[in-house]
Protein backbone atom coordinates (compact mmCIF):
# COMPACT_ATOMS: atom_id res chain seq x y z
CA UNK A 1 0.00 0.00 0.00
CA UNK A 2 1.36 3.49 -0.87
CA UNK A 3 2.69 5.70 1.91
CA UNK A 4 -0.22 8.23 1.33
CA UNK A 5 -2.88 5.81 1.58
CA UNK A 6 -1.29 4.55 4.89
CA UNK A 7 -1.17 8.06 6.23
CA UNK A 8 -4.70 8.25 5.62
CA UNK A 9 -5.71 5.14 6.91
CA UNK A 10 -4.09 5.64 10.31
CA UNK A 11 -5.49 9.43 10.53
CA UNK A 12 -8.74 7.65 10.11
CA UNK A 13 -7.91 5.23 12.68
CA UNK A 14 -7.01 7.85 15.00
CA UNK A 15 -9.77 9.96 14.53
CA UNK A 16 -12.10 7.30 15.33
CA UNK A 17 -9.94 6.81 18.37
CA UNK A 18 -10.96 10.53 19.22
CA UNK A 19 -14.48 10.07 18.63
CA UNK A 20 -15.55 6.67 19.45
CA UNK A 21 -12.54 5.01 21.93
CA UNK A 22 -14.40 6.09 25.20
CA UNK A 23 -18.01 4.54 24.00
CA UNK A 24 -16.28 1.12 22.68
CA UNK A 25 -14.56 1.14 26.13
CA UNK A 26 -17.49 1.55 28.14
CA UNK A 27 -19.55 -1.49 25.97
CA UNK A 28 -16.65 -3.65 26.37
CA UNK A 29 -16.43 -3.43 30.11
CA UNK A 30 -19.94 -4.22 29.83
CA UNK A 31 -19.39 -7.51 27.70
CA UNK A 32 -15.77 -8.46 29.71
CA UNK A 33 -17.20 -7.58 33.04
CA UNK A 34 -13.71 -6.29 33.54
CA UNK A 35 -12.14 -2.90 33.31
CA UNK A 36 -8.40 -3.87 32.17
CA UNK A 37 -9.70 -6.91 30.38
CA UNK A 38 -11.73 -3.99 28.67
CA UNK A 39 -8.73 -1.80 27.90
CA UNK A 40 -6.77 -4.85 26.35
CA UNK A 41 -9.58 -5.80 24.16
CA UNK A 42 -9.78 -1.70 23.41
CA UNK A 43 -6.23 -1.94 22.08
CA UNK A 44 -6.15 -4.96 20.74
CA UNK A 45 -9.31 -4.07 18.51
CA UNK A 46 -7.50 -0.67 17.20
CA UNK A 47 -4.26 -2.46 16.15
CA UNK A 48 -6.57 -4.32 14.22
CA UNK A 49 -8.12 -1.34 12.92
CA UNK A 50 -4.84 -0.33 11.99
CA UNK A 51 -4.06 -3.61 10.12
CA UNK A 52 -7.64 -4.20 8.16
CA UNK A 53 -9.32 -0.58 7.54
CA UNK A 54 -6.75 0.35 4.57
CA UNK A 55 -6.89 -3.30 3.26
CA UNK A 56 -10.97 -3.47 3.66
CA UNK A 57 -12.03 -0.11 3.76
CA UNK A 58 -13.88 1.64 6.60
CA UNK A 59 -16.33 -0.44 8.22
CA UNK A 60 -20.19 1.15 7.91
CA UNK A 61 -20.25 0.98 11.98
CA UNK A 62 -16.99 1.32 13.04
CA UNK A 63 -18.12 1.43 16.44
CA UNK A 64 -19.81 -1.88 16.33
CA UNK A 65 -16.64 -3.20 14.65
CA UNK A 66 -14.39 -2.67 17.39
CA UNK A 67 -16.46 -3.42 20.70
CA UNK A 68 -16.56 -6.94 18.43
CA UNK A 69 -13.12 -8.05 17.60
CA UNK A 70 -11.76 -6.36 20.94
CA UNK A 71 -14.42 -8.86 22.33
CA UNK A 72 -13.72 -11.69 19.89
CA UNK A 73 -9.80 -11.12 20.89
CA UNK A 74 -10.55 -10.70 24.71
CA UNK A 75 -12.65 -14.09 24.59
CA UNK A 76 -9.70 -15.53 22.60
CA UNK A 77 -7.40 -14.89 24.78
CA UNK A 78 -9.27 -15.90 27.89
CA UNK A 79 -10.04 -19.64 26.45
CA UNK A 80 -5.93 -19.55 25.40
CA UNK A 81 -4.88 -18.94 28.98
CA UNK A 82 -7.47 -21.31 30.30
CA UNK A 83 -5.36 -24.10 28.42
CA UNK A 84 -2.06 -22.95 30.46
CA UNK A 85 -3.37 -21.40 34.17
CA UNK A 86 -6.39 -23.13 36.13
CA UNK A 87 -9.94 -22.14 35.21
CA UNK A 88 -10.32 -20.31 38.60
CA UNK A 89 -7.86 -17.76 37.71
CA UNK A 90 -9.21 -16.36 34.93
CA UNK A 91 -12.17 -14.62 34.39
CA UNK A 92 -15.39 -15.48 32.54
CA UNK A 93 -17.13 -12.92 30.37
CA UNK A 94 -20.04 -10.86 31.77
CA UNK A 95 -21.95 -11.46 28.87
CA UNK A 96 -22.67 -13.85 26.37
CA UNK A 97 -25.33 -12.70 24.24
CA UNK A 98 -25.76 -12.69 20.75
CA UNK A 99 -23.27 -10.32 18.70
CA UNK A 100 -26.15 -7.92 16.95
CA UNK A 101 -27.44 -7.30 20.57
CA UNK A 102 -24.90 -4.99 22.73
CA UNK A 103 -24.93 -2.17 20.43
CA UNK A 104 -28.52 -0.89 20.24
CA UNK A 105 -28.71 2.24 21.96
CA UNK A 106 -32.28 3.73 22.36
CA UNK A 107 -34.66 1.50 22.97
CA UNK A 108 -34.61 0.83 26.05
CA UNK A 109 -30.91 -0.13 26.49
CA UNK A 110 -28.64 2.88 28.32
CA UNK A 111 -25.65 4.10 26.71
CA UNK A 112 -22.76 2.53 28.66
CA UNK A 113 -21.02 5.39 28.89
CA UNK A 114 -23.46 6.18 31.58
CA UNK A 115 -22.82 2.97 33.14
CA UNK A 116 -19.14 3.70 33.08
CA UNK A 117 -19.41 7.37 34.63
CA UNK A 118 -22.00 5.68 38.00
CA UNK A 119 -19.50 3.52 38.62
CA UNK A 120 -16.84 5.13 38.26
CA UNK A 121 -17.86 7.72 40.85
CA UNK A 122 -19.90 4.97 43.12
CA UNK A 123 -20.39 5.93 47.06
CA UNK A 124 -17.93 2.93 47.70
CA UNK A 125 -15.10 4.48 46.17
CA UNK A 126 -12.83 6.66 48.11
CA UNK A 127 -13.23 10.95 46.88
CA UNK A 128 -9.88 10.53 45.45
CA UNK A 129 -10.32 7.13 44.36
CA UNK A 130 -13.34 8.12 42.55
CA UNK A 131 -12.36 11.60 40.54
CA UNK A 132 -8.53 9.60 39.45
CA UNK A 133 -10.67 6.76 37.83
CA UNK A 134 -13.14 9.20 36.25
CA UNK A 135 -10.39 10.83 34.72
CA UNK A 136 -8.84 7.66 33.64
CA UNK A 137 -11.71 5.43 31.77
CA UNK A 138 -14.51 7.97 31.11
CA UNK A 139 -12.16 11.38 30.11
CA UNK A 140 -9.41 9.13 28.96
CA UNK A 141 -6.53 10.65 30.35
CA UNK A 142 -3.20 8.67 30.93
CA UNK A 143 -2.31 8.04 34.77
CA UNK A 144 0.52 10.48 33.99
CA UNK A 145 -1.35 13.34 32.93
CA UNK A 146 -4.00 13.03 36.04
CA UNK A 147 -0.42 12.61 38.59
CA UNK A 148 0.83 15.80 36.46
CA UNK A 149 -2.72 17.40 36.87
CA UNK A 150 -2.92 16.78 40.42
CA UNK A 151 0.61 17.73 41.07
CA UNK A 152 0.43 13.71 43.07
CA UNK A 153 3.36 11.39 42.93
CA UNK A 154 2.69 9.17 39.84
CA UNK A 155 3.19 5.87 42.03
CA UNK A 156 0.44 7.02 44.46
CA UNK A 157 -1.82 7.55 41.58
CA UNK A 158 -1.52 4.74 39.89
CA UNK A 159 -2.35 2.55 43.08
CA UNK A 160 -5.23 4.79 44.00
CA UNK A 161 -6.84 3.85 40.71
CA UNK A 162 -5.54 -0.28 40.78
CA UNK A 163 -7.18 -0.42 44.07
CA UNK A 164 -10.66 1.41 42.57
CA UNK A 165 -10.69 -1.01 40.32
CA UNK A 166 -10.42 -4.21 42.56
CA UNK A 167 -12.43 -3.14 45.22
CA UNK A 168 -15.07 -2.90 41.94
CA UNK A 169 -14.05 -6.19 41.30
CA UNK A 170 -13.93 -7.79 45.05
CA UNK A 171 -16.72 -5.74 46.66
CA UNK A 172 -18.67 -6.91 42.91
CA UNK A 173 -19.66 -2.74 42.68
CA UNK A 174 -22.22 -3.32 39.70
CA UNK A 175 -21.79 -2.27 35.93
CA UNK A 176 -25.52 -0.31 36.36
CA UNK A 177 -27.14 2.75 36.27
CA UNK A 178 -28.88 3.59 39.30
CA UNK A 179 -32.37 2.62 40.03
CA UNK A 180 -34.98 6.44 40.16
CA UNK A 181 -35.36 5.90 43.70
CA UNK A 182 -31.12 5.93 43.89
CA UNK A 183 -30.23 8.69 41.17
CA UNK A 184 -30.57 11.56 43.03
CA UNK A 185 -27.75 10.57 45.70
CA UNK A 186 -25.89 8.67 43.06
CA UNK A 187 -26.24 11.73 40.63
CA UNK A 188 -25.09 13.69 43.53
CA UNK A 189 -21.76 11.54 43.74
CA UNK A 190 -21.17 12.21 40.13
CA UNK A 191 -21.70 16.22 40.23
CA UNK A 192 -19.14 16.66 43.07
CA UNK A 193 -16.60 14.31 41.24
CA UNK A 194 -16.85 16.65 38.18
CA UNK A 195 -17.34 19.33 40.07
CA UNK A 196 -13.54 18.81 42.18
CA UNK A 197 -12.44 18.32 38.90
CA UNK A 198 -13.08 21.83 37.30
CA UNK A 199 -12.49 23.45 40.42
CA UNK A 200 -8.68 21.63 40.73
CA UNK A 201 -8.56 23.37 36.86
CA UNK A 202 -10.11 26.93 37.82
CA UNK A 203 -7.99 27.76 40.72
CA UNK A 204 -4.90 26.67 39.79
CA UNK A 205 -2.36 29.35 39.45
CA UNK A 206 -1.39 30.81 36.08
CA UNK A 207 2.02 30.23 36.28
CA UNK A 208 1.19 26.29 37.34
CA UNK A 209 3.24 23.63 34.65
CA UNK A 210 2.98 24.04 30.94
CA UNK A 211 2.05 20.31 31.16
CA UNK A 212 -0.82 20.44 33.53
CA UNK A 213 -4.03 19.09 31.29
CA UNK A 214 -6.81 21.37 31.20
CA UNK A 215 -8.78 20.09 34.22
CA UNK A 216 -11.45 22.75 33.90
CA UNK A 217 -12.57 21.68 29.81
CA UNK A 218 -12.55 17.98 31.01
CA UNK A 219 -14.90 18.94 33.39
CA UNK A 220 -16.86 21.05 31.24
CA UNK A 221 -16.63 18.22 27.97
CA UNK A 222 -17.86 15.53 30.75
CA UNK A 223 -20.60 17.70 32.51
CA UNK A 224 -21.91 17.78 28.58
CA UNK A 225 -21.62 14.05 27.97
CA UNK A 226 -23.77 13.85 31.23
CA UNK A 227 -26.41 16.15 30.35
CA UNK A 228 -26.59 14.92 27.01
CA UNK A 229 -27.11 11.17 28.46
CA UNK A 230 -29.22 12.02 31.15
CA UNK A 231 -31.05 15.46 31.33
CA UNK A 232 -31.65 16.09 34.67
CA UNK A 233 -32.02 19.62 36.15
CA UNK A 234 -29.16 19.27 38.30
CA UNK A 235 -26.92 18.43 35.77
CA UNK A 236 -27.91 20.85 33.38
CA UNK A 237 -27.21 23.29 36.58
CA UNK A 238 -24.08 22.51 36.95
CA UNK A 239 -22.79 22.73 33.41
CA UNK A 240 -24.35 25.92 33.35
CA UNK A 241 -22.49 26.88 36.66
CA UNK A 242 -19.19 25.69 34.88
CA UNK A 243 -19.62 27.29 32.06
CA UNK A 244 -20.31 30.94 33.27
CA UNK A 245 -17.36 30.47 35.83
CA UNK A 246 -15.11 29.34 32.96
CA UNK A 247 -16.94 32.27 30.81
CA UNK A 248 -14.20 35.10 33.18
CA UNK A 249 -10.93 32.70 33.14
CA UNK A 250 -9.09 35.63 31.02
CA UNK A 251 -10.15 38.40 32.78
CA UNK A 252 -9.54 36.88 36.66
CA UNK A 253 -5.55 37.32 36.56
CA UNK A 254 -3.74 40.08 35.32
CA UNK A 255 -0.49 39.50 33.09
CA UNK A 256 1.60 39.28 36.12
CA UNK A 257 -0.97 36.96 37.62
CA UNK A 258 -2.00 39.13 40.25
CA UNK A 259 -5.62 37.99 41.50
CA UNK A 260 -8.63 40.66 39.79
CA UNK A 261 -12.14 40.91 41.68
CA UNK A 262 -14.98 40.63 39.49
CA UNK A 263 -16.06 43.90 40.34
CA UNK A 264 -12.75 45.06 38.55
CA UNK A 265 -12.81 42.83 36.11
CA UNK A 266 -12.64 43.77 32.26
CA UNK A 267 -15.61 42.19 30.99
CA UNK A 268 -14.72 42.90 27.16
CA UNK A 269 -12.56 40.01 27.88
CA UNK A 270 -15.46 37.62 28.71
CA UNK A 271 -16.06 34.84 26.94
CA UNK A 272 -19.82 35.89 25.40
CA UNK A 273 -20.38 32.22 24.16
CA UNK A 274 -19.95 30.35 27.37
CA UNK A 275 -21.99 33.24 28.72
CA UNK A 276 -24.46 32.59 26.70
CA UNK A 277 -24.85 29.04 26.63
CA UNK A 278 -24.82 28.97 29.95
CA UNK A 279 -27.64 31.60 30.54
CA UNK A 280 -29.61 29.64 28.24
CA UNK A 281 -28.96 26.08 30.68
CA UNK A 282 -29.83 27.93 33.89
CA UNK A 283 -33.05 28.61 32.26
CA UNK A 284 -34.02 25.28 31.12
CA UNK A 285 -32.57 23.75 34.77
CA UNK A 286 -34.93 26.15 36.28
CA UNK A 287 -37.35 25.61 34.49
CA UNK A 288 -37.86 22.32 35.73
CA UNK A 289 -39.17 23.77 39.32
CA UNK A 290 -36.38 21.56 41.13
CA UNK A 291 -34.74 23.91 42.23
CA UNK A 292 -31.24 21.96 43.26
CA UNK A 293 -27.77 23.88 44.57
CA UNK A 294 -26.00 23.58 41.48
CA UNK A 295 -29.09 24.89 39.42
CA UNK A 296 -29.33 28.06 42.02
CA UNK A 297 -25.43 28.66 42.09
CA UNK A 298 -25.83 28.63 38.36
CA UNK A 299 -28.48 31.11 38.57
CA UNK A 300 -26.41 33.70 40.74
CA UNK A 301 -23.51 33.20 38.51
CA UNK A 302 -26.04 33.90 35.40
CA UNK A 303 -27.09 37.30 37.27
CA UNK A 304 -23.29 38.47 37.88
CA UNK A 305 -22.82 37.69 34.17
CA UNK A 306 -25.49 39.17 32.65
CA UNK A 307 -25.37 43.05 33.51
CA UNK A 308 -22.67 45.32 31.41
CA UNK A 309 -20.87 46.53 34.34
CA UNK A 310 -20.59 45.91 38.24
CA UNK A 311 -23.13 48.76 38.89
CA UNK A 312 -25.87 47.29 37.66
CA UNK A 313 -25.82 43.89 39.33
CA UNK A 314 -29.16 42.84 40.70
CA UNK A 315 -28.01 42.14 44.41
CA UNK A 316 -31.70 41.99 45.53
CA UNK A 317 -32.57 39.27 43.46
CA UNK A 318 -29.15 37.22 43.79
CA UNK A 319 -29.77 37.68 48.13
CA UNK A 320 -33.48 35.99 47.47
CA UNK A 321 -31.53 32.95 45.38
CA UNK A 322 -28.91 32.79 48.66
CA UNK A 323 -32.21 32.27 50.99
CA UNK A 324 -33.69 29.28 48.44
CA UNK A 325 -30.25 27.63 48.47
CA UNK A 326 -29.40 28.26 52.12
CA UNK A 327 -32.60 25.83 52.75
CA UNK A 328 -31.91 23.66 50.38
CA UNK A 329 -28.19 23.26 51.17
CA UNK A 330 -27.62 24.89 54.51
CA UNK A 331 -23.83 25.72 54.96
CA UNK A 332 -21.47 28.25 56.84
CA UNK A 333 -20.16 29.03 53.49
CA UNK A 334 -23.25 30.02 51.66
CA UNK A 335 -24.16 32.35 54.46
CA UNK A 336 -21.06 33.73 54.14
CA UNK A 337 -21.36 34.28 50.65
CA UNK A 338 -25.12 36.03 50.87
CA UNK A 339 -23.77 38.01 53.67
CA UNK A 340 -21.45 39.49 51.24
CA UNK A 341 -24.68 39.54 49.04
CA UNK A 342 -26.42 41.53 51.33
CA UNK A 343 -23.66 44.45 52.03
CA UNK A 344 -24.21 45.00 48.58
CA UNK A 345 -27.52 45.24 48.94
CA UNK A 346 -28.08 46.81 52.30
CA UNK A 347 -25.34 48.47 53.51
CA UNK A 348 -21.66 47.15 55.04
CA UNK A 349 -23.01 47.47 58.22
CA UNK A 350 -25.96 44.85 57.49
CA UNK A 351 -23.42 42.67 55.98
CA UNK A 352 -21.00 42.49 58.91
CA UNK A 353 -23.40 42.08 61.17
CA UNK A 354 -24.06 38.46 59.62
CA UNK A 355 -20.45 37.80 59.15
CA UNK A 356 -19.68 38.42 63.02
CA UNK A 357 -22.50 35.95 63.89
CA UNK A 358 -21.05 32.84 62.13
CA UNK A 359 -17.23 33.79 63.22
CA UNK A 360 -19.03 34.01 66.61
CA UNK A 361 -20.51 30.74 66.39
CA UNK A 362 -17.12 29.33 65.79
CA UNK A 363 -17.81 28.34 61.99
CA UNK A 364 -15.53 29.47 59.75
CA UNK A 365 -12.66 30.34 62.27
CA UNK A 366 -10.13 28.68 59.75
CA UNK A 367 -11.74 29.90 56.17
CA UNK A 368 -9.20 32.94 55.20
CA UNK A 369 -12.52 34.19 52.60
CA UNK A 370 -14.87 34.92 55.90
CA UNK A 371 -12.04 36.72 57.34
CA UNK A 372 -11.25 39.11 54.40
CA UNK A 373 -14.75 39.54 53.52
CA UNK A 374 -15.18 40.95 56.93
CA UNK A 375 -12.39 43.04 56.53
CA UNK A 376 -13.53 44.29 53.29
CA UNK A 377 -16.39 45.33 55.44
CA UNK A 378 -14.56 47.29 57.74
CA UNK A 379 -12.65 49.02 55.58
CA UNK A 380 -15.86 50.52 53.66
CA UNK A 381 -17.08 51.51 57.01
CA UNK A 382 -13.69 53.36 57.58
CA UNK A 383 -12.96 51.03 60.93
CA UNK A 384 -9.39 50.52 59.61
CA UNK A 385 -7.71 48.78 62.85
CA UNK A 386 -10.65 46.35 62.87
CA UNK A 387 -9.86 45.78 58.86
CA UNK A 388 -5.99 45.78 59.24
CA UNK A 389 -6.39 42.54 62.06
CA UNK A 390 -9.03 40.92 59.92
CA UNK A 391 -6.60 40.42 56.80
CA UNK A 392 -4.06 39.81 58.51
CA UNK A 393 -5.63 36.70 59.86
CA UNK A 394 -6.73 36.04 56.30
CA UNK A 395 -3.10 36.45 55.25
CA UNK A 396 -2.31 33.73 57.46
CA UNK A 397 -4.57 31.44 56.62
CA UNK A 398 -4.38 31.73 53.08
CA UNK A 399 -2.38 29.49 50.92
CA UNK A 400 -2.73 30.20 47.43
CA UNK A 401 0.06 32.83 46.27
CA UNK A 402 -2.10 35.37 43.99
CA UNK A 403 -4.47 35.69 46.88
CA UNK A 404 -1.73 35.96 49.40
CA UNK A 405 -0.24 39.10 47.26
CA UNK A 406 -4.48 40.20 47.07
CA UNK A 407 -3.85 40.14 50.81
CA UNK A 408 -0.66 42.15 51.51
CA UNK A 409 -1.35 45.01 49.05
CA UNK A 410 -4.95 45.47 50.69
CA UNK A 411 -3.08 45.87 53.97
CA UNK A 412 -0.36 47.86 52.38
CA UNK A 413 -3.62 50.26 51.20
CA UNK A 414 -4.75 50.53 54.41
CA UNK A 415 -1.16 51.97 55.72
CA UNK A 416 -1.75 55.39 53.49
CA UNK B 1 -22.41 -12.84 47.15
CA UNK B 2 -21.93 -12.97 50.96
CA UNK B 3 -22.03 -9.58 52.68
CA UNK B 4 -21.20 -9.19 56.49
CA UNK B 5 -22.82 -6.27 57.69
CA UNK B 6 -21.17 -4.96 61.39
CA UNK B 7 -24.57 -2.81 62.57
CA UNK B 8 -22.72 -0.07 65.24
CA UNK B 9 -24.35 1.16 68.26
CA UNK B 10 -24.48 4.64 69.97
CA UNK B 11 -24.36 3.50 73.24
CA UNK B 12 -25.09 6.23 75.10
CA UNK B 13 -27.81 7.20 72.92
CA UNK B 14 -29.13 3.95 73.32
CA UNK B 15 -29.37 4.33 76.48
CA UNK B 16 -30.95 7.58 76.70
CA UNK B 17 -33.74 6.20 74.51
CA UNK B 18 -36.95 5.06 76.78
CA UNK B 19 -37.79 1.66 77.01
CA UNK B 20 -41.08 1.93 75.49
CA UNK B 21 -39.15 3.64 72.39
CA UNK B 22 -36.17 0.48 72.31
CA UNK B 23 -39.01 -1.87 72.01
CA UNK B 24 -40.44 -0.37 69.25
CA UNK B 25 -37.34 -0.28 67.51
CA UNK B 26 -36.26 -3.33 68.30
CA UNK B 27 -39.51 -5.01 66.71
CA UNK B 28 -38.82 -2.96 63.87
CA UNK B 29 -35.09 -4.45 63.50
CA UNK B 30 -36.85 -8.12 63.90
CA UNK B 31 -39.46 -7.67 61.40
CA UNK B 32 -37.43 -6.75 59.06
CA UNK B 33 -34.85 -9.23 59.80
CA UNK B 34 -37.84 -11.72 59.50
CA UNK B 35 -38.57 -9.89 55.84
CA UNK B 36 -34.92 -10.77 54.80
CA UNK B 37 -35.11 -14.68 55.82
CA UNK B 38 -38.11 -14.91 54.31
CA UNK B 39 -36.49 -13.72 50.70
CA UNK B 40 -33.43 -15.70 51.26
CA UNK B 41 -31.03 -12.68 51.90
CA UNK B 42 -30.98 -14.05 55.92
CA UNK B 43 -27.65 -16.08 55.98
CA UNK B 44 -26.89 -15.78 59.71
CA UNK B 45 -26.77 -13.14 62.41
CA UNK B 46 -26.20 -12.49 66.03
CA UNK B 47 -26.76 -10.01 68.39
CA UNK B 48 -24.23 -8.72 71.22
CA UNK B 49 -24.28 -7.65 74.18
CA UNK B 50 -22.33 -4.63 75.41
CA UNK B 51 -18.92 -3.44 75.18
CA UNK B 52 -18.61 -3.47 78.85
CA UNK B 53 -19.19 -7.18 79.06
CA UNK B 54 -16.25 -7.49 76.24
CA UNK B 55 -12.56 -8.95 76.64
CA UNK B 56 -9.79 -8.70 74.36
CA UNK B 57 -7.10 -11.44 74.20
CA UNK B 58 -3.59 -9.88 73.00
CA UNK B 59 -0.02 -11.49 72.25
CA UNK B 60 2.90 -9.53 73.21
CA UNK B 61 6.03 -10.66 74.42
CA UNK B 62 5.65 -14.13 73.56
CA UNK B 63 2.30 -14.60 75.29
CA UNK B 64 -1.75 -13.55 75.78
CA UNK B 65 -2.77 -11.04 77.88
CA UNK B 66 -5.83 -10.38 79.08
CA UNK B 67 -7.63 -7.16 79.35
CA UNK B 68 -11.20 -6.06 79.78
CA UNK B 69 -13.15 -5.07 76.83
CA UNK B 70 -12.93 -2.11 74.46
CA UNK B 71 -12.86 1.91 75.71
CA UNK B 72 -16.46 1.57 76.75
CA UNK B 73 -16.43 5.58 76.21
CA UNK B 74 -15.93 4.93 72.44
CA UNK B 75 -19.32 6.45 71.20
CA UNK B 76 -19.88 3.55 68.31
CA UNK B 77 -19.62 0.55 69.85
CA UNK B 78 -20.37 -2.89 67.98
CA UNK B 79 -23.92 -3.84 68.42
CA UNK B 80 -24.68 -6.87 65.92
CA UNK B 81 -23.38 -8.88 63.00
CA UNK B 82 -25.53 -9.85 60.10
CA UNK B 83 -24.43 -12.10 57.26
CA UNK B 84 -26.24 -10.83 54.42
CA UNK B 85 -27.17 -12.45 51.05
CA UNK B 86 -26.98 -10.52 48.04
CA UNK B 87 -27.07 -10.36 44.60
CA UNK B 88 -23.79 -7.40 44.52
CA UNK B 89 -22.80 -4.33 46.58
CA UNK B 90 -26.05 -1.89 45.28
CA UNK B 91 -28.51 -4.71 46.12
CA UNK B 92 -26.77 -5.22 49.39
CA UNK B 93 -26.64 -1.20 50.12
CA UNK B 94 -30.26 -1.17 49.20
CA UNK B 95 -31.43 -3.79 51.57
CA UNK B 96 -29.48 -2.65 54.37
CA UNK B 97 -30.92 0.89 53.28
CA UNK B 98 -34.21 -0.18 54.75
CA UNK B 99 -32.89 -1.74 57.68
CA UNK B 100 -34.25 -0.20 60.93
CA UNK B 101 -31.31 -0.94 62.76
CA UNK B 102 -29.38 2.07 60.61
CA UNK B 103 -31.21 4.43 62.28
CA UNK B 104 -29.52 3.46 65.42
CA UNK B 105 -25.76 3.51 64.47
CA UNK B 106 -23.94 3.13 61.18
CA UNK B 107 -23.66 -0.26 58.82
CA UNK B 108 -20.38 -1.41 57.67
CA UNK B 109 -20.84 -3.59 55.15
CA UNK B 110 -18.13 -5.64 53.89
CA UNK B 111 -17.89 -8.69 50.98
CA UNK B 112 -17.26 -11.99 52.91
CA UNK B 113 -13.82 -13.20 51.70
CA UNK B 114 -14.02 -16.95 49.96
CA UNK B 115 -11.07 -18.66 51.55
CA UNK B 116 -11.94 -22.23 49.60
CA UNK B 117 -8.92 -22.10 47.81
CA UNK B 118 -6.51 -20.91 50.82
CA UNK B 119 -8.14 -23.43 53.06
CA UNK B 120 -7.46 -25.73 50.37
CA UNK B 121 -3.99 -25.04 50.33
CA UNK B 122 -3.08 -24.87 53.85
CA UNK B 123 -5.28 -28.52 54.66
CA UNK B 124 -3.12 -29.40 51.53
CA UNK B 125 0.00 -28.41 53.61
CA UNK B 126 -0.91 -30.11 56.86
CA UNK B 127 -1.54 -33.62 54.95
CA UNK B 128 1.51 -33.33 53.74
CA UNK B 129 3.05 -32.50 56.66
CA UNK B 130 1.34 -35.27 58.29
CA UNK B 131 2.30 -37.89 55.75
CA UNK B 132 5.90 -36.79 56.28
CA UNK B 133 5.95 -37.78 60.01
Amino acid sequence: MSGDAAERARETVEAVYRTESRRVLATLIRLLGDFDLAEEALHDAFRAALEQWPRDGLPANPRAWLVSTGRFKAIDGIRRRARIEPLDHVPEPADTTADHDFLEDGEGVEDDRLRLIFTCCHPALAPDARVALTLREVCGLTTEEIARAFLTALPALAQRIVRAKAKIRDARIPYQVPSQAELPDRLDSVLRVIYLVFNEGYSASSGASLTRHDLSGEAIRLARLLAELLPEPEAVGLLALMLLQESRRAARASPTGDLILLEDQDRTLWNREQIGEGLALVERALSSRRFGPYSLQAAIAALHAEPPDAAATDWAQIVTLYDVLLRVEPSPVVELNRAVAVAMRDGPSAGLTLIDAILARGDLSEYHLAHSARADLCRRLGKTTQARDAYRRALALARQEPEQRFLERRLAELKN
Amino acid sequence: MKYICLGYIDQKKWEDVSESERNALMDECFAYDDVLRDNGHFAGGEALQSARDAVTLRYGNGKVSVTDGPYAETKEQLGGILVLEARDLNHAIQLMSKHPGVRVGPFEIRPAADLTAIVAESSERRRSANEGE
